[in-house]
């Protein structure tokens, strides 16, 4: 019981499910989207009371309407549109995004090449034996 | 070798690029409706004056409508409150109010003191249409053409400003 307690993070509904599968999805669902109302919180760690609706709503077309996992986010897209996903689809606004890493890996590989170019090119120049005595006083050789 | 001189200038030219476009952004806490062109839910509530009576989606439709999502317990909806109360009084808008998650009779209570714009108000007690509405906060307010599409929404409340220079323009051509 105790421990039931410690383990419960974020609000706690009470619902029913006919089986654990369905509990299961259900967790799953709601870790999923995001709440409208709090911008960077799933609607299962808000306390706000629109993610406390939704949570029933999901639970509702879950257990009752038997709706599928993309039944369930298709209804709350069409509503509340791609922001409660928290996987945005590609358009024109969101291509950046996208391709940031892509991006990234492109100019690091640009990096690394450059200077291992550079690297190469560099050669070992041999001192002749009066800079290595002139060298020897500048830096003061024991 | 002038050239690596020049990389952190262009880093900064990049991170005032997205800042002025990322700050720029008006409302950043708004979400866009996903409902803008759709057609406004079917639903079947009770009027909050009378619960016997049932309002249905057909009842909205025909005339240019604003549907405003308010309750007592929201301290914008009360600041908005005059401006719905002139725009009843300046408009042919049909004016219906969705009572969101409400006391029913501080509802009935709140606008005897404050003046009633609304033509009919239904009541959303467990906020089921305000889901259908892809509503987050009130108070959010909704136009309507005569086909009961949604051509407008506005979340947080409608200022004389809002009205005069966004909403306004939006209803003329209903």
């Amino acid at each position: 019981m105790a421990s039931g307690l410690l383990q419960a993070s974020g609000p706690v509904d009470i619902f029913e499910f006919s089986s654990e599968e369905q509990k299961l999805r259900y967790k799953s669902l709601i870790e999923e989207f995001r709440c409208p109302k709090c911008l960077n919180i799933n609607i299962a760690g808000s306390d706000a009371p629109i993610a406390q609706d939704l949570r029933r709503t999901v639970h509702r077309l879950l257990v009752e309407k038997a709706m599928s996992d993309d039944e369930i986010r298709g209804y709350l897209q069409e509503r509340y549109g791609d922001f409660v996903l928290y996987d945005p689809p590609l358009t024109k606004k969101t291509w950046l995004i996208w391709f940031m890493p892509v991006l990234f890996l492109l100019s690091g590989a640009l990096l690394i090449y450059s200077l291992q170019k550079r690297s190469a090119t560099q050669s070992i120049i041999e001192l002749s034996h009066s800079d290595r005595e002139k060298l020897r006083n500048i830096v003061g050789d024991k | 070798m002038t050239a690596r001189f020049l990389i952190p200038f262009f880093v900064f030219v990049v991170i005032v690029c997205f800042s002025f476009f990322g700050l720029g952004l008006k409302d950043r806490d708004k979400l866009p409706s996903a409902l803008i062109g759709k057609p406004f839910p079917d639903f079947e509530s009770k009027s909050l004056f009378d619960p016997v009576e049932v309002i249905v989606r057909d009842d909205l439709v025909g005339r240019p409508t604003l549907v405003n999502v308010w309750a007592t317990w929201c301290p914008t909806c009360k600041a908005e409150h005059a401006e719905l109360v002139k725009i009843a009084e300046t408009t042919d808008l049909q004016m219906i109010g969705i009572n969101y998650k409400d006391d029913r009779l501080k509802a009935i209570d709140w606008l005897a003191q404050h003046g009633n714009p609304f033509d009919k108000i239904l009541e959303d007690p467990e906020g089921d249409l305000g889901i259908e509405l892809g509503v987050y906060g009130a108070p959010e307010t909704f136009i309507l053409d005569r086909g009961g599409s949604i051509v407008y929404k506005r979340v947080g409340a409608i200022t004389n400003r809002v009205w005069e220079n966004q909403m306004r323009s939006v209803t003329r051509g209903l």
